[in-house]
């Protein structure tokens, strides 16, 4: 009799358990994205009055929620990113699911880097993608290389690929940056 | 228990027939059922075909209802007539006293009466199977009559259609969104494929469904025999605003498609005021020019609806909303709002730059 209510009790807790994974799912529609105040503002010099400004650390929460990175998936295609980076395999452009961060691996490094644009060919996407989409982008580019949790990475994808899916990539330790290419060594 | 045998008998019939006439009067609740049938009149509804292929689904669907009403109907009687007769009352028996000698007359009736009803039942199934099967045949029958055919293509979305004319000169290829424009008497060879999930056309004043598959082409026959607007609607659940993907079908003369046909194919209308030139650019800009396309202009994307002619559209958001100012307005700034999940990212516009993007859109005829 104890045996089946302690039986009981333990598989009711196994199930409250799933409901722990719900949020990794969580679709908001409208909500609020990471500040890119600072990130998102350009200066043409190095100088500044006083101490270095310390670099901003932001924490992208689209890299804890499966949707928005699927969502940065489907943006990936949609706004032609595989124009250049093909599916991350890289093509005119560097690819991306390899170490080598030519401009940073931070979140807000991929930020400033769509945003931004960067020479010999990323164009400037400011004003014209969304900041949440921008962060759910830098969610998803940086899945590629396995950088999120395999639970939040996409385990397929919508179309036929020859490339085995984000969640099962295995994560790449970031390679610290070898400087920006000249346009002769482009990446390839 | 015994005494009076005869006349409790009779006094049990006479309630029995009294209860049964009260169960057979129509119960007053129900007649608000009866003003269902109003609904079988109007935009999209199966019931008022405006093509051949609907009149026949129509028909067999009424030549169904009639049937199995009569069908249900009898059961019914006959259940009510056994539920309410006494227990052996066709000779006199009474619950305490069964009378369980074999009647070798009674059993041939009863076993006459099986063989009947079986032999209607099997009549019945293969009248309507029959009909099913010459009604699915005779829906094709259009495909086959060789007429100079209209193509096109409709390319379903999360959560709005893609239409497009087919021509042999891409130049000449128009393309609209949630908005079909078909000439009455000449059939319409639809192709359907899908660009993300399964979704399904369906216009029932004209014809049945046809999913939409991605990354494979089916087909599907229209033709409109009366002019008017039909709303079709996805009929296959494909996500969050699978109940707001509707689409609106304009069945009209050829002279009016020729019409609605040639200004579509024309480019964008320029801007012809101060504000709409503002808004022209307020759209080249911002998040807009990413997805929609303006044909005519430098605004190239095909992920969202084409927006060359979006103010000749009677509907925005795949029928979701009438086609006003304040609506677009709304759908502009906080499109979640309103069709919360579809794929319009919110836009944080200036009042000045909103009014001018209206101002322009609204002059997209």
């Amino acid at each position: 009799m104890r045996l089946a209510r302690v039986v009981i009790t333990l598989t009711f807790a196994a199930f409250g358990l799933l409901l722990l994974s719900c949020e990794r799912e969580e679709r908001g529609f409208r909500v609020e994205p990471p500040s890119s105040s600072r990130i998102n503002s350009k200066t043409l010099s190095d100088l500044q009055p006083g101490a270095k400004t310390p670099a901003v650390e932001v924490k992208n929460e689209y890299e804890e929620n499966a949707y928005a990175v699927s969502e940065g998936k489907r943006l990936f295609e949609a706004y032609n990113c595989n124009g250049c980076h093909a599916q991350g395999g890289g093509g005119m452009g560097p690819p991306l699911m390899d170490a080598r961060w030519i401009y940073g691996a931070r979140p807000e490094q991929i930020f400033a880097t769509i945003v931004e644009g960067r020479p010999n060919g990323m164009p400037s996407f400011r004003g014209k993608v969304p900041d949440f989409q921008v962060w759910q982008l830098a969610a998803y580019v940086r899945s590629m290389s396995g950088q999120l949790s395999k639970d939040v990475s996409p385990g397929r994808p919508d179309n036929m690929s020859a490339k085995t899916p984000e969640a099962s990539t295995e994560k790449m330790e970031p390679k610290p940056s070898a400087g920006v290419p000249k346009s002769a060594e482009m990446p390839k | 228990m015994k005494k009076g045998k005869g006349g409790e008998g009779k006094g049990e019939k006479e309630g029995a027939r009294a209860t049964l006439r009260s169960a057979l009067r129509p119960p007053l609740p129900l007649f608000p059922f009866a003003l269902l049938l109003s609904g079988c009149q109007g935009v999209q509804s199966a019931l008022d075909p405006a093509g051949p292929q609907a009149g026949r689904i129509g028909g067999l669907w009424w030549l169904m209802l009639y049937t199995l009403t009569a069908v249900f109907v009898l059961v019914m009687c006959v259940l009510v007539v056994a539920a309410f007769r006494p227990r052996g009352a066709y000779r006199g028996e009474t619950a305490s006293a069964p009378d369980t000698k074999p009647d070798a007359g009674r059993e041939r009736r009863m076993s006459r009466a099986v063989i009947v009803s079986v032999a209607a039942t099997v009549v019945i199934l293969f009248v309507l199977l029959v009909s099913s099967f010459l009604t699915g045949r005779s829906l094709y029958s259009i495909a086959a009559s060789g007429e100079s055919a209209l193509t096109v293509k409709v390319t379903g979305y999360q959560w709005w259609w893609k239409v497009q004319y087919d021509n042999q000169i891409a130049g000449y290829v128009v393309t609209t969104a949630n908005e079909i424009h078909i000439p009455v008497g000449r059939p319409v060879l639809f192709k359907l494929t899908s660009n993300d999930v399964i979704h399904s056309f369906w216009v029932p004043n004209l014809h049945g469904k046809t999913d939409l598959i991605p990354g494979h082409e089916t087909t599907t026959w229209i033709r409109a025999d009366r002019p008017g607007t039909y709303r079709g609607q996805c009929a296959e659940f494909c996500g969050h605003q699978h109940a707001h993907m509707a689409f609106t079908v304009v069945a009209e003369s050829p002279e009016q498609f020729k019409a609605w046909y040639d200004n579509q194919l024309k480019p964008a209308a320029q801007p012809s005021t101060p504000e709409q030139a503002r808004g022209q650019q307020v759209f080249m800009s911002s998040p807009c020019v990413m997805c929609h396309r303006i044909a005519g202009t430098d605004a190239g994307g095909a992920v969202g609806p084409d927006l060359t002619h979006v103010a000749s559209r009677p509907t925005i958001a795949a029928g979701t909303l009438e086609n006003k100012r304040g609506h677009l307005a709304g759908w502009v700034l906080d499109s979640q709002k309103i069709k919360p999940g579809n794929r319009m990212p919110p836009n944080n516009l200036e009042p000045e730059d909103l009014q001018a993007l209206l101002d322009y859109l609204q002059s997209l005829k």
